[in-house]
């Protein structure tokens, strides 16, 4: 089902989800950022904001138009919401000389996610993949990502740091929404919607609408089209996977271990990356005890902790176990890639470490070699 | 009562502000106070329990030479010895000294400097002692405390984090500040405060001192293409872990 949507039909979907009793977390300004949080309106989308992106660098900047998705991707993802950064696994009380173990019951409100970039769309199906697709599927997760209904909003606005179409994750979202919007800015302010579920159909039959002519689709296809073009393909992934495990002793990890601070902040704002940490809390009165999972990132020493020591005591081991694992060995491990070309971990670095430059010097001298 | 283990809480050079974080607990004190004797804490009491110890919870540095005696025999006397915040973990602020001469401190600020018997540096107790644990920070983190004591009572082992306070921060989703234009020593400084001034849009400054791996001259050369002066990175590093080698080491590549 496919439909043109005016600016004003936003609140039509914040209300329309809200009378259902639903959560709707969209993009929202807040301290300098665009985070994601919950609304009651949609005039608490960034409206007129941009984000301008560098290595290492975030900045918002108001627009000359009054666009609803005039940005790119802030520095959470909705991975927040789906593997949350600290989650009690399990509480063991004490009563009457026994020990009962207790589950919080995972019941919440069905939660919209409203602003879902096509990389974003891209990060929850490797989620999916690596949390639930296999043998043993994280409840948790689960029982969030059952509760999700997705709207996915196309990229006109791609940051310098954003990358999709060299991963061929966007910047047009291609299935695993429930409803997706392109905004169009040619003159009449106006959204194509388009359902990709029952569900979502059935929430754009809800909503004030006007029906989607070829002219509105040939210009929701030159939105996407224009912001293919602008980001340009920046990361060669045809053969990064053997690229990177030819050449596991390359010097540039020395150099980039110079730079790495090791701070975990790719990591952590990775829509991907889905490490955790498990640790055991204990009350003082010994009534009970919680264990607890919180996100943790491969980049600390404690992480690849065990007897003896860290696997990877030093940052250089640390950088070049994340990008070939983002880069080659997801690809082995869960037959999916890892990365989604967010830019997350270019414009978070605190010294704007830029993954597209690494691969590229280690191209380089392969290239030269060869 | 007999039974349960002793504590004793111990001061060296320091201003009392971390062993007052126990009487700081609060909601918990009265939990710890009913799983332990206190041995030895006269911040809260003024009665004694002989050695030996279950554990001693050091706070403050070594700057004395009386200091540098007591320490040893209250290792020979405790079984577990837990040094506390930054003076006990690093020297403290009072390690300023170890960069200039204290004899010249000592004839500007006392009338009689000659009473005085005191050490040109202020080190920290695993300069003398072996110490079982530490916990960084000035002051020291409540939770961290409580923590650590639930961790020896019940026999398991504490939760001392030793990556960098931007764990935390991406934990409770504060933009990054450095990121955002605002120098900040988090991605350098060991976690366990609660990422507490980058959530009021500050900079970290490092009062919980060095992590492990910390790779200052990166984040310094950073600090430096934002606009921070040589003046802005010696101070920076010369604070209350100064004395730290990580931080020891960098101040001194600005001065």
């Amino acid at each position: 089902m496919r439909a043109v949507l005016a600016p004003e039909a936003l609140e039509a979907i914040v209300d329309v989800l809200r009378r259902r009793d639903w959560r709707v977390v969209a993009p929202t300004v807040n301290d300098k950022a665009i985070v994601y949080g919950e609304i009651a309106s949609a005039a608490e989308l960034p409206v007129g904001w941009k984000d301008v992106q560098a290595p290492g660098s975030y900045e918002l900047e108001r627009r000359d138009d009054e666009a609803r998705f005039g940005y790119a991707v802030g520095p959470q993802s909705w991975k927040r919401e789906l593997l949350a950064p600290s989650v009690r696994l399990l509480q063991i009380k004490r009563a009457n000389g026994t020990l009962e173990p207790a589950k919080d019951a995972v019941d919440r409100k069905r939660t919209a996610f409203f602003g879902v970039r096509p990389c974003e769309v891209a990060a929850i199906k490797i989620q999916d993949r690596v949390l639930v697709g296999g043998p043993y599927a994280d409840e948790d997760y689960l029982a969030r990502r059952k509760g999700s209904f997705v709207i996915a909003v196309n990229c006109g606005e791609p940051a310098a740091n954003c990358f999709c179409a060299s991963m061929g994750t966007g910047p047009k979202a291609e299935d695993g929404y429930d409803l997706v919007l392109t905004e169009i800015l040619d003159g009449t302010h106006r959204f194509l919607a388009e359902s990709g579920t029952d569900e979502g159909a059935e929430l754009l039959a809800e909503l004030p609408q006007q029906p989607a002519a070829d002219a509105d689709v040939t210009a929701a296809e030159a939105v996407t089209d224009a912001a293919r073009e602008k980001m340009g393909i920046t990361l060669d992934r045809s053969d990064v996977h053997d690229l990177l495990l030819a050449n596991l002793e390359h010097p540039r990890y020395d150099d980039v271990a110079e730079r790495c601070l090791a701070c975990t902040n790719c990591t952590l704002a990775c829509p991907t990356c889905f490490c955790t940490n498990v640790v055991d809390a204990n009350e003082l009165t010994g009534a009970a005890g919680d264990r607890i999972r919180e996100w943790d990132s491969c980049f600390t020493a404690q992480y690849s902790e065990m007897h003896g020591g860290g696997t990877r005591r030093s940052v250089k081991s640390r950088y070049r176990q994340w990008l070939i694992h983002k880069l080659a060995t997801w690809n082995d491990q869960f037959d999916t890639q890892g990365c989604v070309g967010c830019g997350r971990c270019i414009t978070w670095c605190p010294v704007g470490i830029d993954i597209r430059e690494e691969v590229a010097a280690i191209r380089a001298t392969q290239e030269a070699k060869s | 009562m007999a039974d349960l283990p002793t504590i004793a809480i111990w001061k060296f050079s320091s201003c009392d502000g971390c062993q007052l974080t126990l009487l700081d607990c609060e909601d918990e004190l009265l939990g710890i106070l009913g799983r332990v004797q206190i041995a030895y804490f006269p911040e809260a009491t003024r009665a004694e329990i002989e050695g030996p110890w279950d554990v001693s919870l050091v706070e403050g540095s070594v700057t004395t030479p009386e200091e540098a005696e007591r320490i040893k025999e209250i290792r020979e006397k405790s079984g577990l010895v837990v040094a506390i915040g930054a003076c006990a973990t690093a020297g403290g602020i009072q390690a300023l000294r170890n960069f200039a001469n204290v004899k010249e401190y000592a004839s500007i600020v006392y009338p009689h400097p000659e009473y005085l018997e005191t050490l040109a540096t202020s080190t920290p107790h695993s300069d003398h002692i072996k110490i079982d644990l530490e916990l960084q920070g000035c002051p020291i983190s409540k939770a961290q405390l409580v923590d650590a004591l639930l961790a020896v009572l019940s026999g398991r082992r504490p939760n001392v984090p030793t990556g960098a306070v931007c764990v935390e921060c991406k934990r409770r989703e504060t933009p990054c500040v450095q990121v955002l234009g605002t120098p900040c020593l988090g991605p350098v400084t060991q976690a366990g405060c609660g990422a507490i001034c980058p959530s009021y849009a500050r900079g970290c400054y490092g009062c919980f001192g060095p992590k492990e791996s910390p790779n200052t001259v990166s984040l310094a050369k950073r600090w430096s293409e934002m606009g921070a002066s040589e003046g802005t990175l010696l101070r920076a590093f010369r604070t209350f872990n100064a004395n730290k080698p990580a931080f020891r080491e960098e101040s001194a590549r600005h001065g």
